[in-house]
């Protein structure tokens, strides 16, 4: 069914057709609506679900840990500061090995107050063992709320679908709703072997030595690469169900069966500006492809070397930095890259950070700065008003 | 009101604790007055070492080990993922010092609480953080020492009143307990379980490594705690209707104060003035007694 939704509630939706069972969530802007609405489907009783209104984000984690080791398909959303301030949680999340569900909506850190898109709040939760998957608009946070349910039950891991505040969040747009059969052929109720238990009494999450310790973190770090391998394999499922799917890094080539001088690394929302501006720069006759990169964790490092690998200049368009380093995207990409033989000059730019606006023409100057005499520094910035 | 203890053990030997350690006895207890179907979460404190490391467990219920200031969340999630389940009758249990409790994790516990969330969470209390090398705490009474609160400037600030605290909370149950008085703790356990809603127990437990204490003597304290009015027997209904549990001897405080290594500096004027504040503290109990 075709409906037009708000990013937000396209997310509640795709929650709701997960047949989630346990909510927990503490508002921050621009989270809110997500929530709000999940409050609704459960109070109205369209969602067979239990919600626990927390009284921190903290908690709100504590408490989907705590519902996921009881064995039920668990949800929370976030943002920000409230993602920063679950930190801890997410390591405990992630070494449990529980498959929890978040969407985490992309907004500056403080001070000063920023409630803008900006990705330096998911992207310093990266070594945290959970995936993190970026969106481009409503319909991908949609489908990607189903498909990182069936990813995280697969290989036992967390997953956060991670989307622009506003931009994504506060948008309308029409979307395709899934019916619900469909989507419980696709993703059928979560069983999980190892649960609390009184029948079978076990003990989780306890004291683990020296001894055990190294062995635990080897198995999270073979679910990430296993959870390569899984992410392509579900995408591909839920296009031939769905007719959509959206790859883990996928190529927009400018035309088709060519390769052009450069190719724009983006993320998130701003990939559709890039979609725009790479029309209109064909129109003048520049040649750009641009390179949606949707998968950040696990880092799918092969595919973004046969991807990048065979462009003479490649430029990543960060939202987000690590201070004394740059753009996260540009390094890490870079470190990909290091490997090959012959490898592409790579361009980092920052730009848009706290929610300034990245338009066709800031895509249209990094562009012709990146083909330009200009030398890769290690960081570029872009729109800088000094 | 005498009853008898189960004679059921949920724990088995080999557990890691300190010979005569106040929290082993409290949990030994806490597991008689559970009924079969019980599942534990505990945040950091002693009890993430006591229970014994991975591969092993001294425990014959399912535990789930969590970061320290969870002890209220991670229940409630554990609580609604059984309800969602249709699983009604498994008690979930918090099991947490009093660091976890009067300090870092009051929050998860207060919200917790304030959800009225069907769960029992209980507080092992001796009185400062042990896990971590007897560091002061909320619970740390007036003019103790710890790591952090050396001889030469003791706890100032009195105890934290964590029965007080969730009181006001309007919770269904709330009661102290201690280590012996096994009867009346598991009296209180069954209790507790057998009510809707949260349910707090703040359990006495003495720790002989921290107190400075020879092992032999944890329960012996714990009596004498009672008995001094230091750490009366009472419990609290939807947080108004108090009852006294026991009549105690009313020892002067020093038969307490003196067997104990970190209080061996206080002054005759100092044990006068813990004297006053326990006397008030008690007066103050009757008086919420005389109402209820
Ligand atoms: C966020 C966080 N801060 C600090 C610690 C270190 N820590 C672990 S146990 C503990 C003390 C626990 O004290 P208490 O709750 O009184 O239990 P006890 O050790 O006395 O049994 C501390 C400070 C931690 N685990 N997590
Ligand atoms: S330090 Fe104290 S509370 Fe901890 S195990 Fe030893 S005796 Fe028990």
């Amino acid at each position: 069914m075709r409906r037009v939704l708000e990013g937000s509630h396209a997310v509640s939706h795709a929650v709701e057709l997960a047949r989630v069972k346990v909510i927990s969530a503490y508002p921050i802007t621009p989270q809110t609506h997500i929530v709000e609405r999940l409050a609704e489907l459960v109070a109205d009783g369209v969602l067979d679900a239990r919600f626990i209104r927390v009284e921190s984000e903290h908690s709100a984690m504590a408490a989907v840990i705590g519902a996921a080791s009881a064995g039920a398909r668990s949800f929370t959303a976030s943002s920000s500061h409230g993602l920063a301030l679950m930190h801890e949680m997410l390591h405990w999340a992630a070494g449990a090995r529980l498959p929890v569900v978040m969407a985490e909506v992309n907004r500056a850190m403080g001070p000063g107050w920023n409630i803008w898109a900006d990705q330096t709040d998911s992207l310093s939760q990266r070594d945290t063992g959970w995936m993190q998957l970026y969106c481009e608009d409503v319909q991908e946070v949609l489908d990607t709320i189903l498909m990182a349910y069936k990813l995280a039950e697969r290989v036992s891991l967390p997953a956060m679908v991670v989307m622009d505040a506003f931009f994504l969040s506060h948008t309308y747009e029409p979307v395709e709703v899934p019916e619900q059969d469909e989507v419980d052929a696709f993703l059928p109720a979560w069983e999980p072997t190892e649960i609390l238990d009184p029948a079978d009494p076990h003990a989780f999450n306890q004291l683990a030595s020296p001894e055990y310790y190294m062995e635990f973190r080897y198995k999270i770090q073979q679910a990430m690469e296993e959870a390569l391998r899984a992410h392509d394999e579900i995408d591909a499922e839920f296009g031939r169900r769905f007719g959509r799917s959206y790859g883990a890094v996928r190529r927009i080539p400018c035309r088709e069966g060519e390769l052009a001088p450069l190719a724009l690394v983006t993320t998130g929302s701003v990939t559709g500006t890039a979609r725009v501006a790479q029309a209109a720069l064909r129109e003048k006759g520049t040649d750009v492809d641009v390179v949606k990169l949707k998968l950040f964790r696990p880092f799918p490092h092969e595919e973004v070397r046969e991807v990048l690998g065979p462009y003479e200049r490649v430029a990543v368009l960060d939202r987000n930095i690590s201070f004394g380093a740059g753009g996260i995207f540009a390094s890490e990409i870079r470190a990909a890259l290091a490997g090959l033989d012959r490898r592409p000059r790579v361009y980092p730019f920052v730009a848009g950070l706290g929610g300034r606006d990245i338009t066709p023409q800031t895509i249209e100057s990094v562009v012709t700065r990146a083909l330009g005499d200009e030398p890769p520094s290690d960081i570029l910035w872009e729109g800088l008003k000094l | 009101m005498p009853i008898e203890l189960p004679v059921h053990e949920r724990m088995y030997s080999g557990h890691l604790a300190c010979p005569g350690c106040g929290a082993a006895i409290a949990m030994r207890f806490l597991l008689k007055g559970l009924g079969e179907k019980a599942i534990l979460s505990i945040p950091a404190c002693c009890w993430s070492i006591i229970g014994g490391p991975f591969p092993y467990t001294a425990l014959q219920v399912p535990v789930l080990h969590t970061a320290f200031e969870t002890g209220g969340a991670v229940a409630s999630g554990i609580r609604a993922a059984l309800d969602a389940r249709g699983d009604t009758e498994t008690q979930v249990v918090t099991w947490a010092g009093d660091g976890g409790t009067f300090d870092i994790g009051l929050q998860s516990l207060s919200g917790a609480a304030d959800r009225n969330e069907n769960i029992l969470y209980v507080c092992y209390d001796n009185e400062a953080y042990m896990n971590t090398g007897v560091q002061s705490s909320g619970a740390t009474p007036t003019g103790a020492w710890t790591t952090t609160t050396p001889t030469g400037s003791p706890k100032p600030t009195r105890k934290k009143d964590i029965m007080q605290i969730m009181a006001a909370h309007r919770i269904p149950y709330a009661a102290t307990a201690s280590i012996a008085y096994p009867e009346d703790m598991v009296r209180k356990v069954q209790k507790a379980v057998s009510l809707p809603g949260t349910k707090f127990l703040h359990v006495y437990a003495p720790c002989p490594t921290g107190w400075k204490v020879p092992s032999e003597i944890s329960v012996k304290l714990a009596r004498l705690a009672v008995q001094t009015r230091i750490f009366p027997l009472y419990e609290v209904e939807d947080g108004v209707r108090y009852t006294i549990n026991l009549e105690p001897v009313g020892y002067l405080v020093d038969e307490y104060y003196r067997l104990q290594g970190r209080f061996k500096h206080l002054t005759r004027e100092a044990l006068d003035r813990i004297q006053a504040q326990v006397d008030e503290n008690w007066e103050r109990l009757k008086a919420l007694a005389r109402i209820g």
